[in-house]
């Protein structure tokens, strides 16, 4: 503490307090180190400026730790600001976190130790400044915390630079013509922009200006502790504190200049004092790790043992056409038939914004060995659910691929590829069955009857597990017969749509 | 039993099986599934996910619950990893173990969604202020998404430091076979951390060491760790690299082009090889340089514009000429590009 004040200011505080029927203790709070060991020079003193607030500040804090009995469970917070070395003082245990982060650390240390007095003590640059996002959601959250937010109206630490609160018209080191509200804007008011939040349950504005005023603030921060304790809610004690040091008045001055310059435009005041509603909403059950990561899912359908033969030794495809088509979906489901049949398999979409409205593609590999490039320049197989994802790609399917697209009959204009096309009209068959939406799987159908390369049975299998909407299990099933069907009907027995392109 | 799992997936379903409870972050495609994956089982499983207001929050969050002895993880990509430099740096400052992903998009600036690799010097040469080391793993499929993140768990709480786990836009969203066993894992002891016990009351938590000296011994105890993690940390794989002539060296997506390069090369007469690194730091210099000894050429190739090739130029240190090809903005190179080039390159020797 600052030990500056002379005999007769103490005298006057002590009388004061007593008038106020507080008891007057002259002892250092048990929850302050009998030594600081901040100064290796000076360690019956903190490293505050006399007649500084935070000293104050930090005594209404030890106080209140010690009367309720809290210092083994505290864990307290120094911001970085003139009171970054808090921890040097408070007995309790301590972490100092970056500037304006403290609530966002705070939040954190909390929910791992929901029933700790978890403290963020931050001054105006680091709170209202460059921390305004953490603080500001913090207490949305209704973070189980309580904030202490010493204002001093300047930035201590760096030397005197302005703050967000400091008043119009002061000077500081980067506002030397005074705050103009036309540079710099208005002072911001903490409390009472924390107080029009929901969760907040007590926010309260007190001042280090006069002995009264300063046991209101006794009395605020044991409050704001008790709710904590309690396990009520969010606690945020504003605290207009003198920086006599930046200010260039002496103690007595500084304080003044509080009382009549600060509160006037911060004013004193219970911004929140509310009891919360106790919230309904609950979290989900609690289950075991193996179910909830879904380690030990077996196939409901009986499982196809890789026992077929598979005729390659990698298999290539790429599935593409308008996002919403199933094209991802597609994809997945013959990665997923893959692995069930003792492949390697991959799985790689084009992903982000593109998928949203325009195209989607994706790619995949089966193969009997390790995967190398999950990205396909050359395809075996290409499966083309719109136009222009045939012309887009057709040219890229390998030499003696495939190409199976959705449609009655190539585009006029269309200048055959290396590759055999099968044309289907998955869509309208789907449509027929019953939903549009089976197109992809009418194009499954197709894909597997055609290249064999993985066994239907295991798709029907795949589809049971996979798609949980009941309505569209039958039509799914459907819809792969009936690709099936076309390829054995239509293509098998020589009515190719198109002339059979492949020149390799 | 193998489950088809999309990387990003595979990271959260790793990290719950190394015992981290604690998720904070905030979304950015394309490493978003990584915080929808935790929303959904941190919260099933007892943890804790909470989306931040901003991955400077995440950040400070993550070193929150580290000082309260969480395991504890957050993911982002390009710009918001960028907000968290100042944070990791924080956390290497105050040895707080915390596992951080980038699944790396396109940058500078807001670049893209695609994937990349070029955040390998913002990752792996530190990023932050400071003298301080990430510890750096590069999955090159969704299985290790999710056993380097396990790793991750376990490096950072054994060297109290960082751990990245550097993915790409890639890896990040494909799918594949994941094979993962529920185990049972004992936590380390943390009597460091600040609990708000008795036993913890002493503790702090802080990166500041005022007076030169003190804050160089913490650096030195710092830089002894990092040394003691390059002997007995390293990590990479080689594929095909016993009678290579020449050797491709990549991470990551890229890896596994260069691994089907190396077949292409091979069935075209030309012996290649290939080095992975896996820790990209602490890096395998050592084992490069001797899987380089018997190379006439390297060729370095990633998705940047060159920045890991200067840590294989330092590893082979002029011994065998180290030539780079690197597509960016999303390019992927095909394995075809890559064996253009590899034949063009060996002519260019010859
Ligand atoms: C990211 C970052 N920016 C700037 C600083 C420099 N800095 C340290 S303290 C401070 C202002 C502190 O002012 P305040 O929060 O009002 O606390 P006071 O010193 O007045 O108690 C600043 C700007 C920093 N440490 N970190
Ligand atoms: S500069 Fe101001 S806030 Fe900082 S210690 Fe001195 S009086 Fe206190």
């Amino acid at each position: 503490m600052p030990t500056e004040l002379s005999e007769e200011v103490v005298k006057e505080a002590v009388e004061q307090h007593e008038e106020l029927g507080f008891e007057v203790i002259h002892e250092k709070s048990p929850v302050f180190y009998d030594r600081f060991e901040r100064k290796s020079d000076l360690q019956g003193q903190t490293h505050y400026c006399p007649g500084c607030g935070h000293g104050v500040a930090h005594k209404l804090i030890a106080e209140a730790l010690a009367d309720l009995g809290l210092q083994d469970k505290t864990i307290f917070v120094s911001p970085v600001g003139c009171s970054v070395f808090a921890y040097y003082y408070f007995d309790v245990g301590n972490v100092q976190l970056a500037h304006g982060r403290a609530p966002a650390g705070a939040t954190a240390i909390k929910r791992t130790c929901p029933d700790k007095i978890v403290i963020s003590y931050q001054g105006d640059g680091d709170l209202a400044a460059i921390g305004t996002a953490e603080i500001i959601h913090a207490a949305n959250r209704g973070e189980k915390i309580t904030v202490f937010f010493v204002n001093n109206a300047v930035y201590g630490m760096t030397g005197g630079q302005m703050a967000p609160t400091t008043l119009i018209g002061q000077k500081s080191t980067t506002s030397p013509f005074g705050r103009r509200p036309s540079n710099e804007g208005y002072p911001l008011h903490m409390a009472e922009l924390i107080a029009t939040l929901e969760a907040p349950v007590y926010v309260e504005r007190v001042a280090l200006s006069d002995n009264k005023n300063i046991m209101k603030a006794r009395r605020a921060v044991r409050k704001a502790l008790e709710l904590q304790r309690d396990g009520v809610g969010f606690s945020f004690v504003e605290i207009l504190s003198p920086c006599p040091t930046i200010w260039a008045k002496d103690p007595v001055e500084a304080r003044k200049w509080v009382a009549e310059k600060m509160i006037p435009v911060f004013p004193l005041n219970v911004f929140r004092d509310k009891k919360p509603e106790a919230l309904t909403d609950t979290a989900p059950p609690i289950r075991p790790v193996r179910e909830v990561l879904e380690l030990g899912t077996k196939s409901t359908g009986a499982d196809v043992t890789p026992h077929h033969a598979h005729h390659f030794k990698e298999f290539t495809v790429k599935v593409a056409g308008f996002g919403g088509q199933g094209v991802l979906l597609l994809g997945q489901l013959l990665t997923e038939m893959g692995m069930r049949e003792g492949l390697e398999v991959s799985w790689l979409p084009s992903y982000g914004p593109e998928m949203r409205s325009g195209s989607a593609n994706c790619h995949v590999t089966l193969s009997r060995e390790r995967i190398g490039s999950p990205l396909i320049s050359h395809p075996d197989v290409l499966v083309a659910l719109n136009e222009i994802s045939l012309r887009k790609f057709a040219s890229q399917v390998a030499p003696g691929g495939f190409i199976l697209y959705n449609a009655e009959r190539l585009p006029a204009d269309f200048t055959l590829p290396q590759a055999r096309i099968v044309c289907l009209p998955a869509s309208e068959i789907a449509d027929k069955l019953g939903s549009i939406k089976a197109t992809n799987m009418v194009m499954l159908g197709a894909l597997l009857e055609e290249t064999e390369c993985l066994l239907p049975a295991t798709a029907l299998n795949v589809l049971r597990d996979k798609i949980k909407k009941v309505a569209m299990m039958e039509v799914n099933d459907q819809a792969v017969a009936a690709g099936r069907d076309f390829i054995d009907h239509y293509v098998r027995v020589g009515a190719v749509t198109q002339p059979d392109g492949f020149a390799g | 039993m193998r489950q088809l799992c999309k990387g990003n997936v595979a990271i959260v379903k790793g990290a719950i099986l190394a015992g981290c409870r604690a998720y904070y972050g905030y979304p950015i495609t394309p490493a978003s599934e990584i915080a929808e994956a935790a929303a959904l089982y941190m919260p099933q499983v007892g943890g804790t996910f909470l989306q931040a207001e901003s991955e400077v929050a995440a950040i400070n969050m993550v070193y929150g619950a580290a000082a309260a002895g969480a395991r504890v993880m957050t993911a982002s990509s390009g710009p918001g990893v960028s907000l968290m430099q100042e944070g990791i740096s924080y956390c290497a400052g105050a040895e707080l173990p915390c596992v951080i992903v980038d699944v790396v998009r396109g940058g500078p600036g807001l670049g893209n969604i695609a994937p990349e690799q070029s955040d390998y010097f913002a990752m792996v040469k530190g990023g932050g202020h400071g003298n301080y080391r990430n510890f750096v793993l590069a999955p090159a499929s969704v299985q290790e998404m999710a056993e380097l993140t396990m790793l991750a768990f376990e490096l950072a709480d054994k060297y109290r430091n960082p751990v990245i786990v550097m993915a790409d836009g890639f890896i990040g969203q494909m799918m594949e076979p994941l094979d993962l066993e529920d185990r049972e894992i004992t936590l380390p002891e943390k009597p460091w951390a600040v609990k708000g016990t008795p036993q913890t009351r002493a503790n702090l938590i802080s990166s500041i060491f005022l007076e030169p000296d003190q804050l160089e011994a913490h650096q030195r105890k710092l830089e002894a760790k990092y040394q003691r993690a390059q002997q007995v940390e390293t990590r990479h794989e080689l594929y095909e690299c016993d009678d290579a002539e020449v050797l491709l060296v990549g991470y990551g997506i890229t890896s596994r082009v260069l691994r089907s390069a190396v077949e292409a090369a091979r069935r075209n007469g030309l012996k290649a090889g290939l080095f992975r690194p896996i820790t990209l730091w602490p890096f395998p210099s050592k084992e490069l340089a001797q899987a380089a000894a018997k190379v006439e050429k390297v060729l370095v190739v990633e998705l940047s514009n060159g920045q890991m090739v200067e840590d294989v130029r330092l590893a082979v240190n002029g011994r065998v000429p180290v030539e780079f090809f690197g597509r960016t903005g999303g390019n992927v190179p095909s394995v075809e590009e890559v064996n253009i080039e590899l034949t063009q390159r060996l002519g260019v020797l010859a």
